[in-house]
């Protein structure tokens, strides 16, 4: 076994100095009735070459991979840099614990330490933690936060737009459901934004957290100027989402407007899409909430000899100290993502990050004007997108017109009708800067062909 | 005990932040170019919606980012490095395959939303998975959702309460968790709903039945049980204290961090367990990456499996398909299906080693920690002087007299070229050191280990003051922590 270094041998001469003669006899502590006295019933052990080849043949079997994508719905196709991965990949990164030991662990430290500055930097927002799970989980903690954070003796409620992330909305529903704190979803209006006059109605009745995401799940951007005077008329906590995060490189960061709390799916910063993981959670605050924040946090300090360091901070939140009043279960983050993302930004930078952006709004922009003079189709909404946007089909049923579009190899995009009934004639088409003109051309055309009848 | 320890000088260089060393104008990423003609945001967007000032990231170059990273990447200690003996972590070696694998093309294109058919070797891969675990685990269903051990947690303790609404009616109120328990495992059940209700081990380690019967009533939903426990003792009564909680229309929930030293020699599904999480970033070798991602599956007996979060991967013929279809699910934890390329490496991992070696890595494990226990008791204090399974707990109780702790002994051994074990866990032995070797290390490799331990130990007594000054050797010296707590500088 190629990993195992210990030979016969050597295993008889450690039985010795333990004074035992079987390796079986070290199991003596299960009682005999629960031993396992066969083999677990499992494939065969496999080199690493044949090892490979399986992997190759499951991997080749995922067909979709090849095909011309107009997916986003919360996971982007971006440009990359081979450095990430040659930088994660570096043994000290990837093979190190969580950092317990600060004193050997300083490059996971200062690296999440600027993760952290980036993300502020990013979203204007003045503390960020060292990452959480994903999106979708970190705004169910941050809904948990802004209750613990007001400490209302009310009764809990956080209202939600329907515009969130229909995940996002899922996961905050199961969080939720057990902590006392109630969920109000307020519907959208007429121009696939979040009904501000039914979320301000909604939250008059008493809430810790009001969530809105922009650009919301539709690819419109909602206005968090109003979604911030709804939030101060009630006393509740401005939450905000997002999940495509490129979008501020052209777009006022949430923090801008008052937000409270943001959190964002950091997966297109560098982040492969995987089949939906791993990717990284944003999670940032205010200064005056950072001691209800769930989450690991990194700080500066110095050393006894006064040279500058960094250390895992405020740990006093935590569950391996608070256990039961902890703020949060959370203990493994998503560090080698959260670096990945550090790595992603530095590379594009205070310039690149608006030059990406712009790309993406060009590319979508295109692909919006060329749709709407199609015949059988119209853009569901008017309002200003990003690089995502809801596509009415008016004569062919969306799954039916989705499937004639994977007969041309074009994965045409999410249908809107299981998370939105009334949008079940609408899906939602995503065009990145990776979305070349060739693909949208190619799109478009068979859009035109398959989408009279 | 004459060599050299491993550990020694070697250059490594000072680094500042990026922001330190940014230079207007440069940048590190070129962006395809113009295919489309670019669109100004000012007229699509109203004015209020358009960012004034670009975020203040850096303009760095690519060397330069590479060299930034490169000499942060030097700080750090990692398994290939050496010996990273943190109890309850299982960190073992973290096979470069699994890394060659997760990166293939096909699987890191892959969108989430890529219609079952067309991702059908991701979703084969899954279905394999989740058997292979339930196999491992001797139960009957898996979820492959949560991103974490403690996300697992709250996965698992939420498919108990589900099944307690079903089964009784009410969630019930409370659950048993012994004192030598995880931090997560009280957190988990206070997000659930759940009070907690602690149990102490006994004096010999073991959690007792007495124990247990005494706190059961018809208001505890389950029993959360880490086994092996973290004082690395098996924890022998665990099927009778099953019959227990079960009689009474309990649950048994197994906190699976320490899954490595049982691994096809018992099964917690034969043991009474009912619902617990894998950590694949332990047992199955998926790297830690200096704090994730992990992965946490839930197994579960068929019982609770109506409870599973959705999707779950079904087989039809020779076809599989992600189906949400499941009315009594507890949801979702996360968005899409969990750690999708974690699960790639643990799947390699099962794959590579097969059941033989799966069982020769538990066997191994625990041969190691047995001989470090036998190799250190002289020298240490062993509060529970019995076989032990993957890890051994020891204290810092005879150096004590010398005015040196555990803490001074944990700074002292990365000196000698070691990460320290785990310290001041658990938090039911005085100045634990918590030493988990895993099946990875050579036996010279152990040796070296209690030759620096011994050393350590003879330093005490000869010049603690070694001991407080220490460690001497690493980029940094120890870290003011109060003071950064105390002036929060967070970015």
């Amino acid at each position: 076994m190629r990993f195992i270094p210990t030979t016969g041998a050597e295993v008889a001469e450690m039985l010795a100095t333990i004074g035992v003669e079987r390796i079986s006899d070290l199991f003596d502590p299960i009682p005999e009735r629960f031993r396992l006295n066969r083999p677990l019933e499992l494939p065969p052990a496999l080199c690493e070459w044949a090892l490979i080849r399986e992997m190759e043949a499951l991997a080749r079997a995922n067909e979709g991979v090849s095909y011309a994508s107009f997916l986003g719905g919360g996971a982007y196709s971006h440009i990359s840099s081979v450095v990430i991965d040659a930088l994660i990949s570096r043994s000290e990164f990837l093979t190190a614990y969580t950092p317990y030991q600060p004193e050997v662990s300083q490059g996971t430290l200062q690296a999440i330490f600027e993760f952290q500055g980036f993300v502020c930097a990013l979203l204007d927002m003045e503390v960020a933690n060292a990452s959480v799970y994903d999106a979708a989980s970190g705004l169910a903690e941050a809904c948990l936060m802004a209750d613990r954070a007001l400490k209302r003796k009310a009764r809990k409620r956080i209202v939600v737009s329907e515009t969130v992330h229909p995940e996002y909305r899922r996961v905050v529903a199961t969080y939720l459901e057990h902590s006392g704190i109630d969920l109000e979803l307020v519907p959208m209006d007429a121009r696939g934004m979040t009904d501000l006059a039914a979320l301000a109605q909604a939250a008059a009745r008493g809430v810790s957290g009001v969530v809105v995401q922009s650009p919301n799940y539709l690819g419109l951007v909602e206005d968090l100027r109003q979604a911030r005077s709804v939030a101060d008329a009630a006393g509740a906590l401005l939450v905000v989402a997002i999940s495509e995060p490129v979008s501020l490189g052209i777009l006022e960061p949430p923090g801008s407007f008052g937000a409270d709390v943001v959190v964002a799916e950091g997966q297109s910063f560098g982040i492969p899409l995987s089949f939906g993981g791993p990717y990284v959670g944003l999670f940032a605050t205010r200064d005056k909430y950072v001691r209800a924040m769930p989450g690991r946090i990194v700080g500066a300090t110095v050393d006894r000899e006064g040279e500058p360091g960094f250390v895992l901070t405020l740990s006093t939140r935590e569950q391996h100290i608070r256990r039961e009043k902890a703020t949060s279960n959370i203990c493994t983050n998503q560090g080698l993502c959260a670096l990945a993302a550090t790595i992603y930004l530095s590379l594009l930078g205070k310039r690149g990050l608006p030059d990406l952006a712009q790309r993406n709004l060009s590319h979508a922009t295109w692909l919006r004007r060329a749709i709407s003079a199609l015949d059988g189709f119209e853009i569901a909404f008017d309002g200003p997108v990003f690089n995502e946007f809801a596509v009415r089909s008016k004569r062919v049923p969306v799954a039916t017109l989705l499937e004639r579009l994977e007969a041309h190899r074009i994965l045409g995009g999410i249908p809107l009708g299981e998370d939105y009934p009334h949008l079940d004639d609408c899906w939602l088409v995503t065009a990145t800067e990776t979305a070349t003109r060739a693909d949208m051309e190619r799109f478009v055309n068979v859009l035109d062909k398959e989408g009279r009848q | 005990m004459t060599a050299e320890p491993i550990g020694t000088r070697g250059l490594v260089h000072r680094e500042p932040l990026l922001r330190d060393i940014s230079v207007e104008g440069r940048r590190g990423l070129d962006l395809p170019g113009g295919e489309v003609a670019p669109v100004d945001p000012a007229e699509v967007f109203p004015d209020w919606a358009l960012r004034r000032a670009p975020a203040g990231l850096p303009e760095v170059s690519e060397p330069d980012v590479v060299r930034h990273f490169t000499r942060l990447s030097q700080w750090n200690y990692s398994i290939d490095s050496g010996m990273y003996p943190l109890g309850s972590c299982t960190m073992k070696y973290n096979p470069r395959v699994n890394e060659t694998v997760a990166r293939l093309p096909g699987f890191t294109g892959l969108h989430p939303r890529t219609p079952d058919h067309l991702a059908q070797g991701a979703l084969a891969l899954m279905y394999d998975l989740e058997r292979y675990l339930a196999e491992i685990t001797g139960l009957d269903r898996v979820t492959l959702q949560p991103a974490a051990g403690a996300h697992g947690e709250l996965c698992g303790v939420l498919m108990m309460r589900a099944w307690h609404v079903k089964e009784h009616g009410c969630p019930r109120s409370k659950v048993i968790v012994p004192e030598s328990a995880h931090g997560t495992n009280p957190a988990s059940c206070a997000i659930a709903g759940y009070s907690v209700v602690s149990v102490k081990n006994g004096p010999d380690g073991i959690v007792e039945p007495e124990q247990v019967a005494e706190r059961m009533d018809d208001d505890v939903a389950g029993f959360m049980v880490t086994c092996p426990n973290t004082l690395g003792l098996f924890e022998r009564h665990i099927g009778e204290i099953a019959e227990i909680v079960h009689a009474a229309g309990g649950l048994v929930y197994m906190d699976g961090a320490n899954l490595n030293a049982i691994l096809g020699a018992t099964r917690p599904g034969d043991l009474g367990v009912d619902v617990m999480h894998l950590n694949l970033h332990k047992t199955f070798s998926t790297p830690h990456g200096g704090g994730g991602p992990g992965s946490g599956p839930v197994a579960v007996r068929a019982n609770l499996a109506p409870y599973l979060p959705i999707p779950v991967v079904v087989k039809e013929g020779d076809r599989y398909r992600l189906d949400d279809d499941l009315p009594g699910t507890i949801g979702k934890m996360r968005s899409f299906y969990g750690n999708f390329a974690m699960l790639v490496r643990a799947y390699a991992y099962i794959r590579s080693l097969g059941p033989e070696g799966l069982k020769r890595v538990a066997e191994i494990a625990v041969l190691n920690a047995n001989y470090l226990k036998e190799r250190l008791k002289a020298h240490y204090h062993l509060p529970f002087d019995r076989p032990c399974m993957h890890e051994l707990v020891l204290t810092d109780k005879f150096q004590q007299a010398a005015g040196v702790k555990t803490l001074d002994i944990a700074k002292r051994l990365i000196d000698y070229g070691f990460h320290p074990p785990t310290v001041y866990f658990p938090l039911v032995v005085h100045g634990a050191l918590m030493i988990e070797p895993t099946e990875s290390e050579s036996k010279a490799t152990l040796d070296q280990f209690v030759e620096a331990m011994v050393r350590i130990a003879e330093e005490c007594v000869a010049s603690p003051e070694v001991l407080k000054e220490a460690p001497t050797k690493p980029v940094r010296r120890r870290l003011d922590e109060t003071r950064a707590a105390r002036r929060l500088v967070l970015k």
